[in-house]
């Protein structure tokens, strides 16, 4: 079988938007008008910076209050664990499920795969490329669902507000927590698919 | 079943149109006119090239229509009504995204309205600009193909289907508290959720970008 040619390889460059194959000299596709570039050499350092953001807002969005609920003149705080650990022990064990991995699970999940992949990639490797690609793919698909936690307070706050005798405002973490989705989904952007390829060792190069 | 790989020799003089390109791995391949209606994989990487011949068009330009015109009734319609003893609060998709909307929540409430609105608004514009004028064998409006783009580029952050999951989670969080009912625009939601899905199924770059460049 024919090893497969890349389109760096014969001088031509493929738009990530549109898919249309242009010179590897034009600095926009032709076709949409979309900036091209035949490798993202920034590629690491964005995913990098991206990734390490998440991270600096991942922490808050944890360690401070979610959601404020006041009920009969009192205030109470409950963090995104305590609110998973409030639906267990509700009965509402799909729904804890649901919270525990959309807000805890993924977003873990997120920063050390996008960071296995950075680093992986960095030098030659050895590693099936589909497998790695798989990872990826995962990655951008599940990392958006994320948000469910974000929309859930916005939700509650909607609808809870009866002054001090029942109601609930979102906390300070729903806004790191949706900063940390965002970033993250950027990190996942940065990456650049094609490096995957390009670093694979010779031996491995089986179609 | 594959398209035939680019040869390095012919490939110098190639034309431009016949060879297809996988955005994923940057593998390069010569599609035979004859060929470029069937449906194809990237040798490499798997990722579809090609997704055989589309008669979709029509369908997602209607599909878009009727989202469109569902996400304005939705706006104004009732979407979730809370009761517990003496109180009642009825809220539509508009009073869930201003819940966030004092001091420092107020660009959270921006992205919420962005996610759930918005962007998913944008894109169906977007690709109704794009491809109407091919649906009905006109010329392209200018600009058609930055249009198509970006309806691809805003796919990840329109956010409506999560929105729902997050409604879900809220209903079961509060079904101790209060008595909850569903109003005329949840259902709405739902049903645009489902028909965004349907279009995704039915939108493949390569076919769309194929229709818009036909009709230049
Ligand atoms: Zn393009
Ligand atoms: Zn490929």
């Amino acid at each position: 079988m024919d090893t497969v040619i890349s389109a760096r390889d014969v001088g031509r460059v493929i738009c990530q938007t549109c898919g249309n194959v242009a010179l590897i000299s034009e600095v926009r596709c032709p076709r949409c008008a979309h900036r091209l570039s035949s490798r993202d050499t920034l590629s690491e350092q964005k995913v990098w910076a991206w990734l390490i953001a998440g991270l600096i807002a991942y922490l808050p969005a944890n360690t401070y209050p979610m959601l404020l609920t006041t009920q009969n003149f009192r205030t109470s705080e409950s963090t995104i664990i305590g609110g998973v650990i409030d639906l267990f022990e509700h009965g509402s064990y799909a729904v804890a499920i649901i919270v525990f991995v959309a807000s805890i699970l993924i977003p873990v999940g997120k920063f050390v795969v996008i960071g296995y992949l950075a680093i992986l990639t960095r030098k030659r490797h050895r590693t099936d490329p589909h497998r790695l690609l798989r990872y990826y793919e995962v990655v951008e698909f599940i990392g958006r669902w994320s948000m469910i936690d974000v929309f859930v307070v916005a939700i509650l706050t909607a609808l809870v507000q009866f002054d001090v005798l029942a109601s609930i405002n979102p906390g300070i973490a729903a806004v790191c927590f949706a900063l940390s989705v965002v970033f993250t989904m950027l990190a996942a952007q940065s990456f650049d698919s094609r490096q995957i390829w390009d670093r694979l060792e010779d031996g491995f190069r089986h179609g | 079943m594959n398209p035939l790989n680019a040869r390095r020799s012919s490939d110098q003089q190639g034309t431009y149109s016949s060879l297809i390109g996988c955005p994923v791995c940057d593998a390069l391949y010569r599609l035979p006119v004859e060929r470029s209606a069937e449906p194809s994989k990237c040798q490499r990487c798997g990722h579809r090239l090609t997704y055989g011949p589309s008669t979709a068009l029509t369908w997602i330009v209607s599909l878009s229509v009727t989202n469109v015109a569902l996400l304005f009734a939705v706006l104004f319609l009732p979407f979730l009504e809370l009761r517990a003893g003496q109180f009642d609060n009825a809220v539509s998709v508009i009073d869930v995204v201003l819940g966030f909307s004092t001091g420092i929540m107020v660009p959270l409430a921006l992205a919420v309205l962005a996610f759930i609105l918005m962007l998913p608004l944008c894109r169906l514009l977007l690709v109704l600009y794009a491809l109407t004028p091919a649906v009905l064998a006109r010329r392209n409006l200018p600009g058609a193909q930055r249009a198509l783009a970006w309806s691809f580029i805003l796919k990840p952050w329109a956010m409506a289907e999560i929105f729902m999951l997050g409604v879900a989670v809220a209903l079961v969080k509060l079904a101790d508290l209060a008595t909850i009912s569903i109003g005329a625009a949840f259902w709405m939601f739902v049903v645009i959720v489902l028909l965004n899905a349907y279009q995704d199924t039915l939108s493949n770059r390569h076919s769309l970008w194929a229709a818009l460049t036909w009709t230049r």
